[in-house]
């Protein structure tokens, strides 16, 4: 039997039992009341008491049935687990309806399995977060059980192309030696984000100042959903956009002036994505402007200063820790940032300052390595991985950071 | 003191008066990207719009059935789409009563006619054709037509047959996967974190993981449902399930803090009118405070979607940038979505894929937008002062 079958006989197959179980209870329910005696709770809530007991046990018991599997501790035969599943649904819609008399109270019952059901839900962020963390761990350290981990961070040459010897043990025969030197591919990502943040953090910032200190209401309310329409737009029509229209005219106008640029330049994939961070730069910063005080402009306005003076010397300096914060966020986002580049930017690792030339990011190198033919578990695979991992903490870590400097805000201020 | 005319005054009038023009220079740098981005992109798309065809005499002969080529005039064999021609032999064994006719028909040019026709630089159509085209174009037998094909078609690597329904319907399954795990766990725990969490340990590590998880790059998403749904669990590469389990992790940070938020706006009186007359808490919730954050509910939801439709990084990951030139029928089929559809498209050498690609982008915008909209009129309509 198919996996996909199986799913669907055990889910219809249970949905039809806990149908009945719940006519059935609700019917035993309202047979019970007659004349004086009055139930705990609605006959409702008896019906639903009896679909969660057929539900929940079987489908805990398919979940971990199919856990087992995968990891290969143990495997059921598909009729095995389903002739079982039905059978624990069945004993569960009986004692449901062995459960029910005048004294039970299902309401309380029900409440209890939801909220249980609720917590569970809950869990599951966690379990992403398990999970994310766990696949770029474990093929990050296939990958550092082959590369040394020094030479993966400091090395500068990346040249993964004859990573695949090693997989075929066959690194002896006298081939190129293959490089994982991360640090070209680190500096790429580095200087397309700094572009970025030259165009982001300036326009952001100063359309937050107007949109919060100047525009009037109305004004504020058309402003902010179409600087948000930036945000909205995918990533890959900017990649597009950025290889098709931007990219010739930045090798048009370094040739006018008398430079050369390379037409896969880190400058325009970096604007791009300037402009695409702008919406996050200016509402968190415009978040954190009107949570400053009215009393301290009015303070700082009474003392004759301008409205430009109290903004630059009040009004920002207390807002600070958020535009920090703001700025941290942004930038995270344009280091992970992956269309964009992938079309734009360079496939070619290349240490340079000159934004002219091509360059290449840690985004592209996992894209690169992964869309490819090659063999999963070779080096050059598991290199995504290791620049995933990179990533990972990276991210964190300047997401940590900036949650810590916006509750230092808030606290100032509540 | 005269302060109309006090020099050091008038500075720093003059400076709060630059400080404001810096901020409006800011959103009309904003504002005028906006508009030449949409410019830009509709004036590259509007030429996909329009589809040249061509009027050839077609001979149904025995001879065309084993070689397509030979259905029509050798120097047309190259103006007319490979798609049409390679349709012939086809038609003409479902129909033997044809064989032997002829007629005249208006069919779908090659894509380096198209451009040729359309003036564009670089369509790469030879000399011998041109001439042959240009003589067309003189009798009359060239026209523009809408392209419906870019409409009704899959994918192709004829630029001139190639369309987006493929990729389209790619799309609608992974959302409904996606919608259909990420809204219920999405919004049960928000309402778990809002309503019933016990303020302890627990909570704050979920909170704050919630958090992180909404600021890790999509990638990252990729490289989990690369390790863990595809190489772990087994579910087939490229398939519309892989994508939406994908982009279902990746949109639930963002439903659970949407969620949230329209729970927070739902007043504490409204719980306590409810508990106050002998409501549970669960019935407080669930009849009360949820009907009322409905419409916030929603906006969350339709934004969560957008972004998840936009979204390609992820989805190249787990190999759905795979050649789709039928819609899949299963969601373990082999799928393409929109964006990775505009994607591949982008990467194709041949002029005329541009326009294509183009086109693409103005359906996946106009869509987005769209649901943008319709979020944002949600929040308008339902927007409630206590």
């Amino acid at each position: 039997m198919q996996t996909s079958d199986l799913i669907f006989w055990l889910l219809s197959g249970l949905a039809a039992m806990s149908a009945v179980t719940f006519w059935l209870c609700r019917h035993k329910a309202t047979s019970l009341m007659h004349g004086p005696i009055r139930l705990h709770s609605q006959p409702g809530y008896y019906g639903w008491y009896g679909a969660l007991m057929v539900l929940l046990p079987a489908v805990m018991v398919a979940v971990m049935v199919g856990v087992l599997h995968l990891f290969h501790w143990y495997t059921a035969p598909a009729t095995l687990l389903l002739a079982v599943c039905y059978l624990i649904a069945a004993a569960g819609s009986g004692v449901a309806l062995s459960h029910i008399n005048v004294d039970f109270r299902a309401r309380d019952a029900v409440e209890r399995m939801v909220r249980g059901m609720l917590f569970g839900a809950a869990t599951v962020s966690i379990l992403i977060t398990i999970g994310i963390v766990f696949s770029v761990l474990f093929e990050s350290i296939q990958f550092f059980k082959v590369i040394s981990f020094w030479e993966f961070i400091t090395g500068t040459r990346w040249e993964p192309d004859t990573a695949f010897l090693i997989g075929a043990g066959r690194e002896d025969e006298g081939g190129a030696v293959p490089h994982f030197g991360s640090v070209p591919i680190f500096a790429g990502t580095f200087m397309i984000t700094a572009i970025a943040m030259v165009v982001a953090v300036p326009v952001g910032l100063f359309s937050a100042i107007y949109m919060s200190e100047y525009a009037s209401n109305n004004w504020r309310n058309t402003l902010k959903p179409m600087l948000e329409i930036l945000a909205g737009i995918p990533t890959v029509v900017y990649g597009f956009f950025a290889a098709i229209t931007i990219s010739p005219l930045v090798v048009q106008f370094a040739e006018s002036i008398g430079f050369h640029a390379d037409y896969t330049n880190a400058l325009a994939p970096g604007l791009i994505m300037g402009i695409m961070i702008i919406p996050f730069m200016s509402s968190l910063s415009d978040d954190v402007i009107r949570a400053v005080p009215q009393s301290l402009r009015d303070g700082s306005l009474a003392l004759g200063t301008t409205k430009a003076e109290t903004i630059r010397h009040v009004v920002l300096p207390a807002a600070m820790p958020g535009i920090v914060a703001a700025f941290l966020i942004a930038v995270s986002r344009a280091i992970g940032e992956t269309m964009i580049v992938v079309m734009a930017a360079g496939l070619r690792p290349n240490l340079t300052a000159n934004p002219l030339e091509g360059m290449t990011t840690v985004t592209v190198k996992i894209v690169e390595a992964l869309t490819g033919d090659q063999e999963f578990d070779s080096a050059f695979t598991l290199a995504a991985f290791a620049l995933g991992m990179v990533l990972l903490i990276i991210t964190l870590v300047l997401n940590i950071i900036s949650s810590l400097v916006v509750r230092k805000f808030r606290q100032r201020y509540e | 003191m005269n302060t109309a005319n006090n020099p050091a005054l008038q500075r720093r009038y003059r400076a709060d008066r630059r400080f404001r023009l810096y901020g409006l220079l800011a959103l009309a740098f904003a504002m005028s990207f906006l508009l030449f981005f949409f410019v830009d992109i509709i004036s590259k798309a509007m030429p996909a719009l329009q589809q040249a065809e061509v009027k050839v005499t077609v001979q149904y002969t025995e001879a065309a059935i084993e070689n397509y080529n030979k259905a029509v005039s050798r120097l047309d064999r190259r103006v007319v789409s490979k798609s049409w021609l390679r349709s012939l032999p086809r038609l003409l064994r479902d129909n033997p009563a044809m064989i032997g006719t002829s007629e005249e028909l208006w069919v779908l040019a090659e894509s380096r006619v198209d451009q040729y026709l359309k003036g564009h630089d670089g369509h790469g159509l030879k000399a011998k054709y041109q001439k042959r085209v240009d003589v067309l174009q003189q009798q009359g037998y060239t026209r523009m037509a809408f392209n419906t094909g870019f409409f009704i078609n899959g994918d192709s690597k004829l630029p001139e047959y190639a369309g987006i329904l493929a990729s389209a319907i790619g799309s609608v399954m992974v959302l409904l996967i996606t919608m259909a795990l990420a809204v219920p766990v999405g919004v049960m725990t928000a309402i778990y974190l809002e309503e019933f969490a016990p303020d302890n340990h627990f909570t704050h590590v979920v909170e704050i993981n919630i958090n992180n998880l909404a600021a890790i790059p999509s990638i990252l998403y990729g490289l989990l449902g690369l390790a863990i749904f595809i190489n772990f669990a087994g579910v087939p590469r490229s398939s519309a399930l892989a994508g939406g389990l994908t982009l279902a992790l990746m949109t639930l940070p963002i439903i659970i803090i949407s969620t949230r938020a329209a729970l927070r706006t739902v007043p504490e009186t409204i719980r306590e009118a409810a508990m106050g007359v002998g409501a549970s808490q669960l019935q407080s919730v669930w009849h009360h405070v949820l009907p009322l954050a409905m419409p916030g509910i929603l906006t969350g939801s339709i934004i969560g979607l957008a972004q998840a439709m936009g979204e390609t990084a992820p989805l190249l990951i787990i190999g759905m940038m795979a050649y789709i030139p039928d819609a899949p029928n299963s969601a373990l089929q082999a799928a393409t979505v929109l964006p990775a559809q505009i994607y591949t498209w982008s990467s194709e050498s041949l002029r005329a894929f541009e326009e294509r690609t183009a086109a693409g982008i103005l359906v996946l915008l106009v869509v987005l937008l769209s649901l943008n909209g319709v979020a944002v009129w949600l929040r308008k309509r339902s927007e409630q002062t206590w």
